[in-house]
């Protein structure tokens, strides 16, 4: 029994280092959030507690409301159509090829990228009077979009930026995904007839299914949290047509001060993250289960 | 009509050839062993048969038709791969009637024959199971089976025992024996295991280097083996191979003197034999531990069989010799023993490898 405990206080204390600073650095904060979410906080500190006050607010502010929308429109814009185009690239790029290894490279450069010269990019490509968008339609005889400043164009644009800014991971992800697959299921499945449509649905899709599951929870959980290229390219605009909840929390809570009203917003938002990718991890182990541990 | 034919194959990966001009003639229902060791080719052959790889040059031929241009899926072939491969997220059931769904086999044929499989297999209470939960017998027998609804007219296995342990690849021996008996199909097995080839082929098929070096009954192979690489690969332990020189005399048979000096008459005709260096081949039951002995050899090691004993020795002029003793040998590493030699069973190889054999095998 002493052994044991003697072991175990070895073992704590290898992660001690890590543990002490996630702590710190994560839990802490975490609480603390929480707790100021409860207050009325300003630039000169202490504030008052008002109880559930600032979520009541929330609830009733039309802006807390669209940025809501917004984000979920734009994920909704995003996670799906990145899912599907990064499987596509990567079964494109799934050979030994020399050139696939180039192209893998060149899909995964944007990702080093940071997301003010991503905005920048796009900024170039995006703006109607000397975009790259716009000189074509111009050269076309067609009148240029103005996607950063319309409405209903303006979350499309941060999606199509947000997924050429992404790619990279989830491509890579499949990629990997795809190596696990043994060669001779393909071959099996190349004896047993199957074309390659049959094959692509009963051996490759069913082999990438906890790939797949991990792609959406990440990309969900990385574009609900959607900021720079909102700030950046349209700071939100055309009037509040593009601001997302992140955006919002930080025009609160460092544009007009409210600390508390912000860490409130920033809560909601942890929980709804956190009931999603939940939701989505418990689909993907009950389904596990059902398949007997593979 | 032969089952299955390839005349003229070749291959090379890149550079490296590894198939040079093989040819071969399977009859209807034969099991053929292919057999030889890693990167003799013959795991090419098998997958050049199948249609998972193209040949260079050369045709495959099944009952009279050409399937070295077609797809895998048409070839009519099935087969059992090493690792299984089974489709891990269909259950057993779905793995085994994948194929037929395929080609468009109506429901009913297709419950008929999964179930009919799974009787004979003994793996019926397993269909809805997934490959994950079963043990690696009980997937081998999923991977025959998923082989066998398809009815095909030449079954492929590549290295089936090898994933198994011990006792289950004895009783999968017997029972791939057994199915052998109810199919009504050829079987190509590949494998390194001379044991599995010499038990369960009708032919086996020799490869080493590219090309086939003999294809004959298991006891043929064993008894009359075509050149020196087929003699030392087959049989466990290996065949031991001695410097001799012919003796000039005037008999039909060939005598031999060895490096010790002391002479063999063997049952090798000696008009077929070119004068130069020769090798006298001697499996170990042909040399015994006798007192009286002629050969006298230095005992370096004493492998206990049980109901034999394997004495590996050197002769006078350092030769290494295997030879053997009954299980109750009370030979001792060191010892001096002497060696009866049958010369009747010696084979007798020239300088180039082809072997020599005697005329009559001895009773």
């Amino acid at each position: 029994m002493k052994a044991m405990t003697r072991h175990n206080l070895g073992g704590f204390l290898f992660v001690a280092p890590f543990l002490l600073l996630y702590l710190f650095i994560l839990i802490y904060p975490l609480f603390l959030g929480i707790a100021l979410s409860f207050r009325r906080v300003d630039l000169f500190g202490g504030g008052t507690f008002v109880g559930l006050d600032n979520y009541v607010r929330l609830l009733a502010d039309p802006v807390f409301h669209q940025s809501l929308l917004n984000t979920f429109t734009v994920a909704l814009m995003i996670v799906p159509t990145l899912t599907v185009l990064t499987l596509l690239l990567a079964l494109a790029l799934n050979r030994p090829a020399r050139s696939a290894t180039i192209f893998r490279g060149i899909f995964f450069s944007s990702s080093v990228l940071s997301v003010t010269i991503v905005t920048l990019i796009w900024r170039f490509v995006l703006a109607p009077d000397a975009g790259l968008l716009g000189e074509i339609a111009t050269a076309l005889g067609a009148e240029p979009l103005p996607f950063l400043s319309h409405p209903q164009l303006a979350l499309p644009a941060l999606a199509l930026t947000t997924i050429w800014w992404s790619i990279g991971l989830p491509m890579m992800l499949f990629l990997a995904g795809l190596q696990q697959i043994p060669e001779d299921v393909y071959e099996a499945a190349a004896l047993d007839r199957a074309s390659k449509w049959t094959t692509f649905w009963r051996v490759t899709l069913p082999g990438l299914r906890r790939t797949l599951i991990v792609v959406i929870m990440l990309q969900t959980a990385a574009q609900l949290q959607l900021f720079g290229q909102a700030q950046l390219l349209t700071g939100g605009g055309p009037s509040g047509a593009s601001r997302t909840i992140v955006l919002f929390i930080f025009e609160v809570a460092f544009g007009r001060w409210e600390l508390g009203y912000a860490t409130a917003a920033a809560e909601i938002l942890f929980i709804l993250i956190l009931a999603i990718t939940l939701t989505q991890y418990w689909a993907t182990n009950r389904t596990r289960e059902a398949e007997g541990g593979r | 009509m032969a089952s299955l034919e390839l005349t003229g194959v070749r291959k090379a990966f890149g550079s490296t050839p590894v198939l040079d001009d093989v040819s071969l003639s399977i009859e209807p229902r034969e099991f053929i062993a292919f057999l030889g060791p890693s990167g003799s080719g013959k795991s090419t052959l098998l997958r050049i048969i199948a249609g998972l790889e193209s040949a260079d040059a050369g045709e495959v031929w099944l009952d009279g038709r050409r399937i070295d241009p077609l797809p895998p899926g048409d070839r009519g072939v099935a087969m059992v791969f090493q690792h299984y491969a089974l489709y891990p997220h269909m259950s057993v059931r779905e793995n085994m009637a994948f194929g037929l769904r395929n080609a468009r086999v109506p429901a009913d044929e297709i419950e008929s024959r999964v179930s009919e499989a799974a009787r004979v297999l003994e793996i019926a209470e397993h269909l809805d199971k997934k490959p994950g939960q079963l043990s690696g017998g009980q997937r081998q027998r999923v991977a025959i089976g998923r082989a066998i609804v398809k009815q095909p007219k030449l079954f492929l296995l590549d290295e089936p025992l090898s994933n198994l342990d011990a006792a289950l690849r004895m009783r999968t021996r017997v029972e791939l024996a057994q199915l052998k008996q109810k199919v009504d199909a050829a079987v190509i097995m590949v494998t390194h295991d001379q044991a599995e080839a010499m038990t369960l082929a009708d032919r086996i098929m020799v490869m080493n280097d590219r090309r086939i070096q003999q294809v004959g009954p298991p006891m043929e192979i064993y008894s009359r083996p075509a050149n020196i690489f087929v003699a030392q690969f087959v049989g466990s332990p290996a065949m031991t191979l001695l410097p001799a020189q012919l003796v000039e005399g005037n008999g039909t048979l060939a005598n031999v003197r060895l490096g010790d000096g002391s002479e063999i008459a063997t049952g090798v005709p000696r008009n077929g034999l070119p004068g130069g260096e020769l090798r006298l081949g001697l499996r170990p039951e042909a040399v015994r531990v006798a007192a009286e002995g002629g050969t006298r050899a230095k005992v370096e090691l004493v492998e206990r069989l049980g109901e034999r004993t394997i004495i590996y020795g050197r002769l006078s002029d350092g030769q290494p010799i295997t030879a053997e003793d009954e299980g109750y040998s009370r030979v001792a590493i060191g010892d001096e023993v002497g060696l009866a030699i049958d010369g009747g069973a010696a084979h007798l190889f020239t300088a180039d490898g082809t072997g020599h054999h005697a005329t009559e095998r001895a009773a």
